[in-house]
């Protein structure tokens, strides 16, 4: 009797198994056209020509700091129009997620190159991660401190004494500087407060100052309808501290590699060179091209907001890249500097970092190819769209 | 009564004995679909009393907060009633039946695309799991040495917060698990998660099932001088099979909210997690679909555990049986 119960246990376990991997190779199928046609579809284009025998790709990887928005939209532009394939990489673009940090993925070889902010690059550098700066693509900080207009903050030194949303995990810095500056300590004049990657707070009044980034949260509150009017809310709702204009903006995305690998291994600077060069002409592509790219990004896996939400970031995206004065992807002095003096006096950083931080030669490079093949690495001539504002981002 | 009596006394005792238990197998198979029928009916009046506190709550809540700005209990000693904290259920429920911008499919389907994605995720864990658990309780009830040794290092394990390893498993797995025959991705390492939550109760309680039975059963095993492996086959893990499946119910769930939680925290692209993170970030503009999912996860937890059930009354009987057995 106890017997059969075994074997009975075994051949439903056995059934089990079998349903599960034959259920297993269905979902394959139907999980992985996302990726698969990116990298496949371009193969059976070149059977009939059979001639360019396209050399063998080097495959690379690249490790977002979040997940597929337009805010890495050059780097799915780069790859989705195969200008990382016209330079010989076959590029593999990782999500970032929660307990992801790129700088340690870079470090511990889990991809080639990351995209991080500047500080949260330095911070682990300092730490001991050999990591440099290859590529400042954004040329402006994309942090904003928006409270409803009625609060009456206009500045910094209207948030004494308020309850002031923030994330956390070291995207507070600008804002503990930004207080800094105005001579409020953060500890006593005002009350910081833990919040949510959304602006649920500031609409229920828990907070009256939210952190927001220009390009997501500050369109996803303007993506809500205010239950006042029954109509979305309006730009003129709000009041928003920019902390480029306050001077304790810090820099944001940039494009960093292994710091050693490039010393020691002439291929992989090599790779990087191109590797580089190919994202700065997505960038580029999306400045010139914005509905292309925004289709892209929303063809990319799903990401978080709808398609009018992704045109919203692309328009803001492309407006902290450009115009790019010294070219795009290669770092401003002035705000590095400003970036280390606000992190050594929030000691975030112990000590202003040495000077293998970042390095300009990758881009330098990049952008003479670049110029050479007629690209516009400037964008002088580069002005914000109006882009309409839909309820919840669709 | 008494008239079957009589009946019987004149019928052939072979031909009774097969109308008794074609009867006492109808009436087994009448007790299950009653069982299930008044189960199932229990689990939907217990939801809809809870969707009734839920809009009642809310409808006392926002009653009350209309008439006392000045001093509104609900939102600040009970919980806000607005439709941002708490959305209206019929919205919830009809999420499920609309189609989110940006998708082709009704809201219901893309969940089930996802939770089927999740559940090959803990599946796949949950089988590693169940090998690891009982080869860990095999070894610790033939080496009692061992248990002594090892066992801490078993539970300690289950003290490591889940979100510390998650990424530590993705990165491993990307760089260094290129010596399966198999091409590593990324829901793998998820996989790993839900079986390093799975082996735990099914090497604690695999191991107690083993050793539960009593002494006199043991020494007839040795009586018959069987050995090693037939006492094992004939007597432990027949034994230990209602040990092990309390363990398996808590396993299944538990790989559940490994493979969500491991998704969340590692980036994998298709699952439940990815869902819930999503419509977190997305909670300003649709509260509902936060809850709407989260529903999902509890449906798709619920089922795993009603699989597991119907199993062990497949393998072991009635529960009420596997415990005399």
């Amino acid at each position: 009797m106890n017997i059969r119960r075994i074997w009975r246990l075994l051949a439903v376990l056995l059934v089990f198994g079998l349903v599960a991997a034959s259920c297993g190779n269905d979902d394959d199928d139907v999980s992985e056209p996302a990726p698969a046609p990116a990298t496949e579809a371009p193969a059976p284009e070149p059977e009939p020509t059979e001639a360019p025998a396209p050399a063998e790709l080097q495959e690379v990887s690249l490790q977002l700091q979040w997940v597929p928005q337009s805010q890495f939209a050059g780097y799915f532009a780069a790859r989705d129009l195969g200008f990382y394939e016209d330079v010989g990489l076959d590029v593999t673009i990782i999500d970032g997620a929660v307990d992801i940090v790129p700088a340690t993925v870079l470090d511990s070889g889990g991809a080639d190159f990351a995209i991080s902010w500047v500080p949260r690059g330095l911070v682990p550098r300092e730490e001991g991660l050999n990591i440099t700066n290859i590529a400042q693509v954004f040329q402006r900080s994309g942090t904003l401190q928006v409270s409803f207009v009625d609060a009456g903050i206009a500045g910094p030194a209207d948030l004494e004494g308020k309850l002031v949303g923030n994330w956390g995990f070291g995207n507070e810095f600008e804002l503990l500087a930004g207080l800094n500056s105005v001579g409020l300590d953060p500890q006593s004049d005002v009350t910081l407060v833990q919040q949510d990657f959304n602006m649920t707070a500031l609409v229920l009044g828990d907070i009256d100052a939210a952190q927001a980034m220009i390009y997501n949260e500050y369109a996803q509150v303007l993506e809500t309808i205010n239950p006042e009017t029954g109509e979305l809310f309006q730009p003129e709702d709000f009041s928003v501290i920019d902390w480029n204009d306050v001077g304790t903006a810090m820099l944001q995305d940039a494009i960093w590699a292994d710091a050693d690998k490039l010393e020691t291994d002439a291929e992989y600077r090599d790779i990087a060179v191109r590797f580089v060069e190919a994202s700065l002409r997505g960038w580029i592509h999306c400045r010139d091209n914005f509905d292309e790219c925004v289709d892209i990004v929303v063809g990319a896996s799903p990401p978080f907001g709808g398609p009018a939400h992704q045109a919203w970031m692309m328009n803001e995206i492309n407006a902290l890249i450009w115009p790019s004065p010294g070219g795009v992807g290669v770092m401003d002095q002035a705000l590095y500097d400003q970036t280390i003096d606000v992190a050594t006096s929030q000691g975030i950083l112990q000590a202003a970092p040495d000077a293998g931080a970042f390095r300009t030669d990758i881009a330098a490079e990049a952008i003479a190819n670049l110029e050479a093949a007629g690209h516009d690495v400037y964008g002088n001539d580069f002005a914000r769209r109006t882009v309409e504002v839909k309820e919840g981002g669709n | 009564m008494p008239a079957t009596d009589t009946m019987a006394e004149t019928e052939d005792p072979l031909v009774r004995e097969h109308r008794l238990r074609q009867q006492a197998a109808h009436e087994t198979r009448r007790d299950t679909t009653v069982r299930i029928i008044r189960q199932t009916v229990t689990f939907v009046v217990f939801m809809g009393l809870l969707a009734a506190l839920y809009a009642g709550y809310k409808e006392v809540g926002q009653a009350i907060d209309d008439r006392q700005h000045d001093w509104p209990v609900v939102g600040s000693v009970l919980p806000r009633t607005d439709d941002l904290t708490m959305p209206p259920i019929g919205k919830i429920i009809g999420q499920f039946g609309e189609t989110p911008g940006g998708e082709d499919q009704i809201y219901v389907l893309i969940l089930l695309d996802e939770a089927l994605f999740t559940l090959r995720e803990a599946f796949a864990g949950f089988m590693v799991g169940l090998v690891i658990g009982m080869a860990i309780a095999l070894a610790l009830a033939q080496w009692r040495r061992l248990e002594q040794g090892l066992l801490p290092f078993v539970i300690a394990s289950q003290t490591i917060p889940l979100i510390a390893i998650a990424p530590i498993i993705v990165i491993w797995g990307r760089k260094n698990f290129d010596v399966f025959p198999w091409e590593w991705q990324d829901w793998m390492s998820v996989s790993i998660i839900a079986t390093y939550l799975t082996f735990f109760p099914v090497a604690v309680n695999g191991l107690r099932g083993l050793q539960s039975p009593r002494p006199e059963n043991q020494e007839l095993m040795e009586s018959y001088a069987a050995n090693w492996a037939q006492t094992l086959w004939r007597l432990r893990l027949p034994a230990s099979l209602p040990y092990l499946f309390a363990a398996l119910k808590i396993a299944a769930t538990a790989s559940i909210v490994g493979a969500i939680v491991g998704e969340i925290s590692s980036g994998v692209v298709g699952g439940l997690g990815r869902r819930i993170l999503r419509e977190a970030f997305n909670y300003t503009t649709g509260p509902d679909r936060l809850f709407a999912s989260v529903l999902g996860a509890a449906a798709l937890g619920i089922f795993v555990y009603l699989v597991v059930t119907g199993l062990e009354r497949l393998v072991v009987g009635r529960q009420d049986k596997g415990a005399t057995a």
